[in-house]
């Protein structure tokens, strides 16, 4: 039962909430109708209410005095067969669509209890449409008749009710409102079992189902502005001016209200009008007219006009007119209050206004609209497609008809496809829910059902890669006019740009630029760029470690699209394929990019990302796209001979991560995995033999290729939460990247292999499997070991032994930073090693606290009891990977 | 539980069975009834009208009233006319 707000007598109150749980109970059996069962109802309802077009037009008539019997005839008729005609292959029950490919089904849930409030304008249209929407849609409506349209409409739910009911609707679908009041209105828009208010009628009732507080689909009055531009076909417009504006005596809310007429055709166009019947008004007759019509107190259209004949109008006013007139039409000089015919007039009288130029007609159509026409309709007549435009730009109407009548365009289905309807959305300009012309799915809710997707995923990697002792020779088989090399000071002096230069096509125009061995800025980048154009190269051999290369990925990027903005580039994304910038497409030279690598660590000859400094700005800035990605990529070990042994075990362990991380990452696939675990094993391989014997070519070329090849595996499943705790260590306190690495990797496989505290979403993974993957590993590298926990705990044993066979230092604290040190600097650590997007890969989500955790561990180091197996236990499973 | 206190609902004429628990509750019976349901596969206004009067006629008698072996089609249908609040459910 429902409160009773509004002071209604018992009786009433039982008689109202009787009507609705009748309604409950009927929406609620039909429910269980399929969408054959509906269909079978619709069908007969619509002839039913075809054979009773005119005889519920002729009662309209009767009770409301307003109208023309024919037009609301016709009106019954659109009302049942046209909206048939859309709804009749609608599925409206069950799956009403489906995509395959996005994995979404839409399915249909009814509503429950509607209640209707109808017009007196448009009294039984609006009731067979309503009733014929809610049969398709499984719906029970209570109707609440505008009360001097009652008995008409309560004939018409008559019929439709007793159609239904034969074919198999439930008992009690639809009830009408005994004679009622406003507050019974008020009682049932506010009663807990009624789903949802439809209310066409005036502005008062759209405002009383909106205050409700219920669902509602509020249609109220509109003012329909018409521009009627020079470039029209006018014989056609003034036709179908007069047809819509007459049409049941302009008791549409769609009906043109106002004519801007272009001064050109002005004269013209009312001497049409006045040829086909219509009476121009002199000044005097429009200011009778706007002061009999038109309440002079409120602004709007006075009851008594709405819905009567123009002659009857005319007589009432004291306007002599021809016997057949059609239609009254009346000069305004402007919109407003001033201009009391400017707003709507649900009644043959149309306001035109002279226009001087097609601005200011359009301002006139704009001040119509604003003058509470906002959401409704516009007309406009022309044949110029600019100037169709510029209207529909301007006007704010949820239905803009072109070169059709108003009101029987804003209809839908006679003049145009729009959607067949008796019920107008208005959008919020008028205060209602929405714009569309009120259809079956606004008496629906519509259920998504969403199947899990993968993401597509990519493998992509330089379109060449030549590896081995000497494979800088195949530079030979890379035609070029001019080639730039780029490099660092300490190669030069090493020869190895020599070497390089050897190995380039005789007739080649060959430069090169040297760069410093650090970061690379915008001012370097910039005399990259410069040179790249001085000398118009067509190839850039990128000759050094990481920032050398990143150096000539940046320089190649702006030498192709100079209008690149590097600092909106590098904007910050979650999802590389939804990011909101794009790198540019547009290449100015076609150069090619090889990358030749003097490190076996970063792997940037193979990988899509660039890291430069923003001095000016005081920040690191990373590019990353594919598009950065080297042309060609050599791994020639002869260039990694002379490296000096902190460099190789820094950067042989900076390899390591990569492969560990981009094993576990939530992108890692069978793509991936293969380098990563190949990675891994030539890392634990032949890194210590490269530490122990540097000049061991065997080896150095195996460190060298294990580089790249964790490098793709990066490349294209990304790293996780050891790089950005190692990135924010590194910076804040000035340890190399691979040493920083090497101080959080036991630590972080402890982490991820064990149950997270909060897991990472990802569509691409069925379960956790960090744990299993690193069992996996253990396997490959032989480490024994029964289950997956032992397994996991053996990985760790043996990554701690690998550091300290290389003489990493093993804690923060043995790098001299104090305690004190370190606590100071925890708050900064732990938010920039979360802002880094690098562990947004990472298989488990870190958390603040847990990245603190894992800061002081890797701060106490090894045998203080709390890394590897200390950790959390991994989670123990028997099953296979999957 | 009785066989004399558990109605098996017809499922074709579910209110027939239904008036008759109703009649049963107003004839003086004391306890629980028993609805067995698992016959139902479709129930109608006229049925649901009938279960509304027996929970108003249990609820004023403070007879309990436990609905078995209803399908989730059917369940559904009760709790939109809003009346599982009304009756216990088993399987």
């Amino acid at each position: 039962m429902s409160d009773n707000p509004a002071g209604l007598t018992e009786e009433r109150t039982t008689y109202l909430n009787g009507l609705v749980g009748q309604a409950r109970t009927a929406a609620a059996a039909f429910s269980q109708c399929t969408q054959e069962d509906v269909d079978r109802i619709v069908k007969p309802m619509v002839i039913a209410g075809l054979e009773a077009a005119q005889d519920l037009a002729r009662l309209a008539i009767e009770e409301t005095k307003i109208g023309v019997l024919e037009d609301k005839a016709i009106k019954n008729m659109v009302a049942t067969e046209f909206v048939y005609n859309y709804v009749r292959d609608k599925r409206t029950v069950g799956v009403i669509r489906e995509d395959t490919e996005r994995g979404i089904l839409e399915l249909a849930e009814p509503i429950g209890v509607i209640l209707s409030l109808t017009p007196i304008t448009n009294p039984t249209s609006t009731v067979l449409f309503k009733c014929i929407m809610a049969i398709k849609t499984r719906n029970a409506v209570i109707f609440s008749p505008h009360p001097a349209a009652w008995r008409c409409c309560a004939e018409a739910v008559r019929i439709m009710y007793e159609t239904a009911v034969k074919h198999g609707a439930p008992e009690g679908v639809f009830t009408c409102l005994e004679s009622h009041t406003l507050h019974d209105n008020d009682f049932l828009m506010h009663h807990k079992d009624v789903g949802l208010i439809d209310a066409t009628g005036g502005p008062g009732v759209v405002k009383a189902a909106y205050g409700s507080g219920k669902p509602a689909l509020g249609v109220g009055p509109g003012n329909t502005p018409v521009y009627l531009e020079k470039s029209a076909d006018l014989d056609m417009a003034v036709v179908d001016i007069i047809t819509s504006k007459t049409f049941d005596n302009g008791t549409i809310c769609a009906s043109e209200q106002t004519i801007v007429i272009d001064d050109e055709i002005y004269d013209r166009v009312l001497q049409k009008f006045a040829d086909l019947g219509s009476h121009i008004c002199s000044p005097q007759e429009t200011e009778l007219l706007s002061c009999t019509v038109i309440d002079p107190a409120t602004g709007f259209m006075q009851p008594m006009a709405v819905g009567q004949k123009a002659t009857t109008i005319a007589r009432f006013v004291g306007i002599s007119v021809k016997p057949k007139t059609k239609l009254l039409i009346a000069p305004i000089q402007g919109i407003g209050r001033k201009y009391p015919l400017s707003v709507e007039k649900l009644f043959p009288v149309l306001a035109v206004y002279r226009a001087k130029s097609v601005d200011e007609a359009l301002k006139v159509c704009v001040d119509v609209n604003h003058a509470g026409g906002l959401g409704h309709t516009a007309v406009v007549f022309s044949n110029n497609e600019d100037v169709i435009r510029r209207f529909a730009d301007v006007i704010n109407a949820g239905r803009i008809i072109v070169n059709s009548p108003g009101s029987i365009g804003a209809l839908g289905g006679v003049y145009n496809d729009m959607v067949p309807t008796f019920s107008f959305g208005c959008g919020t300009g008028g205060g209602n829910s929405t714009t569309d012309n009120v259809n079956v799915y606004h008496y629906l809710n519509i259920k998504r059902m969403a199947r899990r997707t993968q993401a597509h995923m990519w493998f992509r990697v330089p379109n060449q890669i030549y590896f081995n002792m000497n494979a800088v020779e195949n530079l030979r088989n890379f035609a070029s006019r001019s080639t730039l090399i780029i490099t660092n000071p300490g190669l030069e002096q090493l020869g190895h740009a020599d070497i390089v230069r050897r190995a380039i096509p005789a007739g080649t125009q060959v430069r090169v630029t040297i760069i410093p061995d650090a970061e690379p800025d915008l001012k370097i980048i910039a005399q990259g760029v410069e040179a790249l154009n001085f000398y118009k190269a067509d190839q850039i051999i990128a000759l050094g470690g990481g920032s050398v290369i990143d150096a000539a990925k940046i320089m190649k990027l702006k030498y192709e699209s100079p209008d690149a903005d590097l600092a909106e580039l590098a904007a910050p994304f979650l999802d590389i394929r939804k990011r909101v910038v794009q790198y540019p497409t547009e290449k100015v030279n076609h150069a090619r990019l090889i990358a030749i690598s003097t490190t076996s660590g970063t792997g940037s000859e193979v990988t899509p990302f660039a890291v430069m400094t923003d001095k000016a700005r005081g920040i690191k800035v990373t590019l990353a796209d594919y598009s950065l990605t080297p042309d060609v990529a050599i791994v020639d070990p002869q260039f990694v001979m002379s490296m000096p042994k902190t460099l190789t075990v820094d950067t042989g362990i900076d390899c390591l991560t990569h492969a560990l991380e981009a094993a576990v990452s939530i992108y890692a696939s069978p793509y991936t995995d293969s380098n990563a675990m190949q990675a891994i094993r030539l890392v634990f391989k032949y890194l210590p033999e490269v530490y122990d014997n540097p000049g061991d070519e065997e080896a150095r070329s195996m460190m060298h290729n294990a580089a790249c090849i964790a490098a793709i595996a990066f490349s294209n499943a990304s790293v996780g939460v050891n790089h950005a705790m190692a990135h924010a260590f590194g910076a804040r306190f000035g340890v190399s990247h691979g040493r920083a690495n090497a101080l959080m990797l036991p630590h972080v496989i402890a982490y991820n292999a064990g149950v997270p505290t909060k897991f990472m979403p990802s569509p691409n993974q069925r379960t956790y499997i960090a744990h299993k993957k690193y069992a996996m590993i253990a396997d490959l590298l032989g480490l024994g070991g029964h289950t997956v926990e032992e397994k996991v705990a053996n990985l760790v044993s043996a990554t701690e032994q690998l550091l300290d066979r290389l003489q990493v230092p093993r804690s923060i604290a043995a790098l001299g930073i104090s305690k004190e040190q370190f606590e100071l600097a925890m708050p900064d650590l732990a938010k920039v090693a979360f802002d880094d997007p690098s562990w947004r890969s990472n298989p488990r989500m870190p958390l603040v606290k847990e990245l603190i955790e894992l800061y002081w561990m890797a701060f106490r180091g090894r045998g203080s009891g709390e890394t590897a197996a200390a950790v959390e236990p991994p989670i123990a499973t028997e099953e296979a990977l999957v | 539980m009785t066989a004399s206190n558990c109605l098996l609902v017809d499922g074709e004429c579910p209110d027939k069975t239904l008036r008759e628990a109703i009649e049963r509750i107003i004839a003086g019976f004391d306890g629980e009834l028993v609805l067995n349901f698992s016959d139902v596969q479709y129930i109608d206004p006229k049925a649901l009208r009938a279960l509304e009067d027996l929970a108003e006629e249990a609820e004023r008698t403070q007879v309990a009233v436990v609905v078995r072996g209803v399908n989730v089609k059917v369940y559904k249908v009760l709790k939109l006319a809003r009346l599982t609040s009304q009756f216990s459910f088993i399987n």
